[in-house]
């Protein structure tokens, strides 16, 4: 602490004598060419060392059990299972970049596969993509609630969608009661959805991947997404900024509902049958998700790609734990391992961080420092 | 922040001008303990047999759980931190009295294993929250896993429900012939204790300083880190206690028992009155929130009333009566300008939801 502030008060001695400050030499253009700083910052990214340990996994199980991956069903399980945690770990992401969360992303998904399972009941030979619109409209209507409430009641999100956890799955529950929705209920060639392949790559998988990259892109690139990043990493900036923060907070609860909306649709057709308890506790583990994919809890930072491979990481650990003979029993305690190591290594990352910073504030080279002896 | 060094008035709080019973009655407890004696005036009236000793006994006994851990979890929110494990604490200390006393144990020595377990696992919480820094929110969607992990991977599917009859009639008995479970007098006790602790105890007073500011806490002399550590630590154990009984009272010791508690926990804390950002909360308001939602289901269940709309009613409850604080403030913002005392009490838009805090502060 006394070490900071004695650095501070170098820098505006050098200003005082109009000296360049320290935060000049920072900001220096690279020497590197566009392609090493491209290859630099993927290799040295949050996300590609999640996917190194995605691939280990996935190494580790194929070589106890061949059939993990080059089995019958093993390749396309290993991309089908986590299509509907991708979907809800892509919205939940985007929620909280914006420094929110997103609790009821599970009962929504119950409300909407329900949904689905009830459309082809009750309208016979209602068109596939209609249920689909269906679903991603109930669930950004209900993502709405949730905008709105968190957006005008200046209450924060976790006790929002604590309370719209328990009235969704209330709603589901009364609305089902203990029916459940069979695969004979549903056309078959929804359920084909649910198994067909597009070049070995299962369908469910590529739309998730499409809405990934769709959102991704945004994110990364458009004025609405950069502001997502801004809002969450100080609320109070933005608005000061002159920033939408109300509409940007509520629209990232829409986009959230609507992508919950589509994991139920998705949902029903992978399985086939939806009881009311369809997605109960996931929630959990899309914040996991996220968390584990680099995504800071508290808001600013992460992309999606983490999240998303985060989400991948997730379920094929879950899938892979029985063949390297780890009782499935455990998967729970070892997603919670998982949870506490990633947010253990952010902070270790940030604070290593914030002092190389600070040291390249006190090494700035060809300045006189008057007491460098005292910092050193 | 800048009017108050503009004024030359010296600084008082407006409502302490008017007499001690007109701001207990303006409270926000007094608002939870209203609305708990209008429902059980209404249940008594219009719900058959809920006047009866039986179903108060049996609403003391389900909502016991929830009492025991809202206590300690009130003292956590009030320093702005949360604590979703508890219910994670409670599966893992029945798992281990079960299996335990399954192996041959005694039920005392296996109580205390499941204590320590409890005593750990607050360890770990409050080390990661309150020395390493990190936001508690995390940390305990993380030990929920785990903790909830070890539990169900100890058991499997297992369940274990030979449980010695003497232990198990204990936790139903009823002391003499009143209706009230023996249940009440170790959360009396404790209720005792967690108020007297945060009213009356500097400690106490260091918890509302850290809710409502943890920096200038530390330079008041309230050593932060220490105080949340106990505080997780008393948490996770009163959660292993509350586990204890769960597992006697149903004779049962399964690895998934009490999934969820923790949300009805929290909803029952923020019912009575206490600030998801920390530093205002009082216990009496607390134990309404939580009668609340005991006497709100159990009237229900009895006018048969399935559980899915329960769960739909304390989903309202908890969200109308944390919205009823900032739409009270737009009001009173409302007639405030009206008046023109050009006051702005629109709250803070800084502040950080629980166990989320802002990564400066954390930062030491």
């Amino acid at each position: 602490m006394s070490d900071l502030r004695e650095k501070d008060h170098h820098v505006s001695d050098r200003t005082d004598h109009g000296l360049v400050s320290a935060t000049d030499q920072l900001v220096a253009p690279s020497r590197m060419s566009p392609g090493q700083r491209a290859f630099n910052t993927v290799v040295r990214s949050r996300e590609f060392s999640i996917l190194l340990v995605l691939l280990f996994v996935v190494a580790a199980a194929t070589l106890s059990s061949h059939s993990f991956l080059f089995g019958g069903n093993g390749w396309r399980d290993l991309l089908l299972t986590p299509s509907i945690l991708l979907l809800l770990a892509i919205g939940e992401a985007v929620v909280i970049i914006s420094r929110n969360v997103d609790l009821s992303v599970g009962s929504v998904l119950g409300v909407t596969a329900y949904l689905t399972g009830r459309l082809f009941i009750d309208v016979p030979g209602i068109p596939i993509v209609v249920v689909v619109l269906a679903g991603l409209l109930a669930g950004a209507l209900l993502g709405l609630v949730n905008g709105l409430l968190v957006g005008f009641g200046k209450v924060p999100a976790l006790v929002i969608t604590l309370g719209t956890l328990y009235i969704y799955r209330g709603v589901v529950l009364t609305w089902a009661g203990s029916n459940r929705i069979n695969a004979s209920d549903m056309p078959s060639s929804f359920g084909d959805l649910g198994t067909a392949s597009l070049v070995t790559i299962p369908v469910l998988f590529l739309v998730a991947l499409l809405v990934l990259l769709v959102v991704g892109y945004y994110l990364q690139t458009a004025r609405g997404g950069r502001e997502v990043y801004a809002i969450g990493s100080d609320p109070a900036a933005a608005v000061l900024y002159g920033l939408r923060v109300r509409r940007r907070v509520i629209s990232a609860f829409v986009l959230s509902g609507a992508l919950a909306g589509l994991a139920g649709v998705v949902f029903a057709a992978r399985y086939g049958s939806v009881s009311s308890s369809a997605g109960t506790g996931i929630e959990l583990q899309a914040v996991a998700a996220v968390v584990i994919g680099g995504v800071a809890i508290f808001g600013g930072s992460g992309t999606v790609w983490g999240a998303a491979i985060g989400a991948m990481l997730l379920v094929t650990i879950n899938r892979a734990l029985p063949t390297v003979g780890i009782p499935d029993f455990w998967q729970q305690a070892l997603v919670g391992a998982l949870i506490l190591g990633a947010i253990v290594l952010d902070r270790v990352l940030a604070t290593r961080r914030a002092r190389r910073l600070v040291e390249a504030r006190d090494e700035e080279p060809g300045e006189p420092v008057p007491t460098a002896g005292a910092t050193a | 922040m800048s009017t108050d060094l503009e004024t030359t008035t010296p600084r008082s709080y407006a409502s302490y001008t008017r007499p001690v019973w007109w701001r207990l009655l303006l409270s926000r407890e007094a608002a939870v303990v209203a609305a708990l004696v209008a429902v059980i005036l209404w249940a008594i009236y219009f719900v058959p047999f809920f006047g009866n000793q039986l179903t108060m006994t049996f609403l003391l006994l389900d909502v016991a759980p929830i009492m025991l851990i809202a206590l300690p979890m009130t003292l956590v929110i009030v320093t702005g931190e949360i604590d979703l494990s508890v219910a994670s604490v409670v599966g893992l200390s029945s798992v281990l009295l079960g299996s335990l006393v399954d192996h041959g144990w005694a039920v005392p020595a296996a109580m205390l294993v499941a204590l320590l377990a409890g005593l750990l696992c607050g360890l770990i919480n409050g080390f990661l929250v309150a020395y390493v820094g990190l936001p508690s929110l995390a940390v305990t969607i993380g030990t929920l896993a785990l903790f909830r992990g070890i539990a169900v991977g100890l058991l499997g599917t297992k369940a274990v429900t030979d449980f010695p009859q003497r232990w198990t009639s204990l936790a139903k008995a009823e002391i003499g012939g009143t209706g009230f479970p023996v249940i009440v007098v170790p959360f009396l006790v404790l209720a005792l204790f967690f108020a007297l602790l945060l009213q009356y105890s500097a400690f106490g007073r260091g918890v509302y300083d850290i809710g409502l500011n943890a920096e200038a806490a530390q330079f008041a002399g309230v050593s932060v880190a220490r105080t949340k550590l106990v505080l997780f630590v008393m948490t996770s154990l009163v959660s292993a206690f509350a586990g204890i009984y769960f597992t006697l009272r149903f004779s049962s010791s399964r690895g998934d028992n009490a999934t969820g508690l923790e949300l009805q926990v929290i909803a029952a804390v923020l019912l009575g009155g206490v600030s998801i950002f920390g530093g205002r909360g009082k216990l009496p308001g607390v134990i309404a929130g939580v009668l609340l939602i005991g006497v709100l289901s159990s009237a229900l269940r009895l006018q048969g009333t399935t559980v899915n709309v329960i769960n739909i009613i304390i989903g309202v409850l908890l969200i109308a009566s944390v919205m009823s604080t900032s739409v009270l403030a737009w009001f009173s913002d409302l007639t405030a300008r009206r008046h023109n005392r050009g006051r702005n009490q629109s709250g803070p838009t800084t502040l950080a939801p629980a166990g989320v805090g802002n990564p400066k502060e954390v930062d030491r």
